[in-house]
């Protein structure tokens, strides 16, 4: 080993190895960035053999409604005659260069149905990660906390319930409690319709109806898109808490454990200091990774709770056109959820590699 | 020692699910217990649903003429009829049925697939392994649901139905599931293939099947029975997700309770409750069923989660055992 010029060489055993931290860093998020690439690849891919695997969208989204004649003339123009492959690289060129065709149903640019409905999943998914983290990692203390004693048992529950309990059947518990019976919440939709026009007619709008509201400036508008936005962020959100509570328990429960929180305790730290800095902060770590993950599963909720609320938003529009058989359409919003949760996956990797400089390879 | 004590323990401790009720103590033995008589329940009802239901699924009138649509919880109809005119009881009873089927077929498909994968791509490694590894994590980490969604498009496809559509359902959410397996499985046998029996194997000449099947396989699954039961709940709520968005399964095929979910959908808003109420609870219950059996082996696995006096416990039952 003393002959070894360079002490980072990588004979050295994992444990004693050291990195310049800097460099060790950097090559680790040209990795993790280079690794997206096949990610999406793979998904763009195999949606696309998958979507095509009973036939061409044309006979999907008419057959049945149209003669055979006029059927196949309308596959031969859209090119659904030639062979797979070479539509499948052809698409992969359109896919590159941002451009996933039109839609057979309403035809639109997919790219312009994308970028409309999308900003209204990323408002959803937003505030459902915040109910998330809000409802979620408070929880998780106290139970952690109280292990093995009353409030711990009504948390865990109380999680366990959160998780089997399906989106939409949360929802439309929900809307019955809240819009239908007392009548304090509107039953769907992102806003009443004259706010709604007066958003959309909102010059260069963002699409995110809080943002929106907020530039009118009128107290009417933003209470109207908050009271639409509660039901649905509550409800997407409170299935991620009851994840987040779980994690919290167990690594609450580990760290109180540690020697640091008992000489910190012996030390005479304060209890309420002792669970929030010595024993929250490195519990709060394994969130950040599972994050990711989350955010994926949250994606596949958002269309369940855009569904049950009609929020126009990805998920939504992917049901309506799924139920139009619009695979064009489908194809395109599959794939930028592929590619949203490549890219967050990513990041979430960057911020635990930031936090935890063990996770570096 | 410790294989001394293993091996005295009785068969009945030697069965998954009665060894950790035995091991479990106090609250965690309630929530093991608890989750245990609600599976139980659920697939009585599976079993019976054609004795228990007052009427088949797809039943719109008896002797006394048509159900009729949306009428309200009476004698006739406890839970009332749905907007179809369908009995909403019998719809959830039967609705059971489907559950366990596509539980049944989806999980044990995965499983096969996905433990034979594992162990093929972890013991042989090489290019193979490489490729499955990236293929899985992709798919692993996109949203179940909307791959379940594009595989259920690509089953029954936009053309009439070529395979029903329970099993299209089923097939799936297996697709959804494989990754998962193949991980766990892939990651325990690339620990095992580094054990000494398997290189004592190798040395004395053991074919690679033989090693893969009967030395890796069977040390390697010991993790499943926790995977199956979190799994069977994730794949009730995949199906039932599906359904929801109005996939596969038509009311006169089978009861299935996510489509009858999203056909009350429309019933809500005029404060009709007895349509979705009910299917829904029917999949919350049998969720947090087998949600709270999956939680409880996890936690009695984990010796971190085990409850302290659970720790202290299983210590003199063993003890007792070995006098005994």
């Amino acid at each position: 080993m003393t002959t070894t010029l360079d002490p980072s060489a990588a004979q050295a055993p994992a444990a004693t190895r050291r990195r310049p931290t800097g460099g060790g860093l950097g090559s680790y998020v040209l990795v993790r960035f280079l690794l997206i690439v096949p990610t999406v690849f793979i998904l763009v891919t195999m949606v696309f053999f998958v979507m095509r695997a009973t036939g061409d969208p044309i006979t999907a989204a008419l057959g049945g409604r149209l003669p055979a004649d006029q059927l196949a003339e309308r596959i031969h123009q859209a090119g659904y005659d030639r062979p797979l492959l070479v539509q499948y690289l052809e698409y992969l060129g359109q896919v590159f260069r941002g451009d996933f065709g039109r839609t057979l149903s309403d035809n639109r640019a997919v790219t312009t149905v994308l970028v409309e409905h999308g900003t209204a999943t990323l408002e959803l998914v937003v505030f459902a990660v915040l109910v998330a983290i809000v409802v979620g990692i408070p929880l998780g203390l106290v139970a952690g906390y109280f292990r093995d004693r009353g409030q711990d048992a009504a948390l865990r529950v109380l999680a366990i319930l959160f998780y089997a309990t399906p989106v939409f059947f949360a929802g439309i518990v929900s809307k019955l409690v809240f819009s239908v019976w007392l009548r304090w919440l509107p039953v769907s939709g992102r806003a009443s319709s004259r706010p709604q026009i007066e958003l959309q007619t909102l010059k260069d709008p963002t699409g995110i109806y809080l943002v929106d509201a907020i530039r009118t400036g009128e107290p009417a508008v933003i209470g109207d898109v908050l009271t639409h936005l509660v039901q649905p962020a509550l409800v997407l959100g409170l299935v991620t808490a009851g994840v987040f509570l779980r994690l919290v328990r167990t690594n609450i429960i580990g760290t109180l454990g540690t020697d640091y929180v008992t000489s910190g305790r012996s030390r005479g730290v304060g209890e309420m200091r002792l669970v929030r800095k010595h024993a929250l902060r490195p519990a709060l770590i394994p969130i950040v990774t599972v994050m990711g993950m989350q955010i994926a599963m949250m994606l596949g909720g958002a269309v369940l709770t855009e569904t049950t609320f009609e929020w126009r938003g990805l998920g939504f529009m992917l049901a309506q056109y799924l139920s139009a058989r619009d695979f064009v359409a489908v194809q395109g919003i599959v794939a930028l959820l592929a590619v949203i949760v490549a890219v967050t996956n990513f990041l979430v990797d960057i911020v635990a590699a930031l936090i935890d400089p063990r996770v570096r390879y | 020692m410790a294989t001394l004590v293993a091996r005295r323990r009785s068969w009945l401790d030697r069965v998954p699910v009665v060894h950790q009720l035995r091991q479990s103590v106090g609250l965690q033995r309630g929530m093991l217990i608890a989750g245990l008589a609600i599976t139980g329940l659920f697939l009585l009802v599976a079993l019976a649903a054609p004795a228990l239901a007052p009427y088949g699924f797809a039943d719109l009138r008896d002797e006394a003429g048509l159900f009729g649509s949306l009428q309200r919880p009476s004698s006739a109809h406890p839970l009332g009829t749905t907007v179809g005119g369908f009995d909403v009881l019998s719809r959830v009873l039967f609705g059971a049925r489907t559950a366990v089927f596509v539980i049944a077929v989806a999980v044990v498909a995965s499983l096969f697939l996905g433990v034979l994968l594992g162990v093929v791509s972890g013991y042989l490694g090489g290019w193979l392994d490489r490729v499955l590894v990236v293929v899985a994590d992709a798919v692993y980490a996109f949203p179940s649901l909307l791959l379940a969604i594009a595989v259920s498009i690509a089953i029954s496809g936009g053309q009439a139905r070529l395979v029903g559509g329970v099993m299209a359902a089923a097939i799936s959410i297996t697709v959804v599931f494989i990754p998962q397996y193949f991980r766990v499985i892939r990651a325990e046998t690339v620990r095992i293939k580094a054990e000494a029996y398997v290189e004592s194997a190798k040395v004395l000449g053991t074919s690679t099947a033989r090693i893969m099947f009967r030395h890796v396989l069977r040390n390697a699954t010991r993790t499943l029975p926790l995977i199956f039961t979190l799994n069977a709940s994730e794949a009730i709520l995949t199906l039932a997700g599906l359904g929801f968005l109005g996939f596969g399964i038509e009311q006169t095929q089978a009861a299935e309770w996510g489509f009858d979910l999203n056909r009350s959908l429309s019933d809500v808003t005029s404060g009709i409750w007895w349509t979705s109420i009910f299917p829904g609870t029917a999949i919350v219950l049998v969720v947090l069923g087998l949600t709270l059996v999956g939680e409880s082996l996890n936690d009695l696995a984990d010796p971190r989660l085990r409850g302290r006096r659970a720790a202290a416990g299983a210590a003199p039952v063993e003890a007792t055992e070995v006098t005994a």
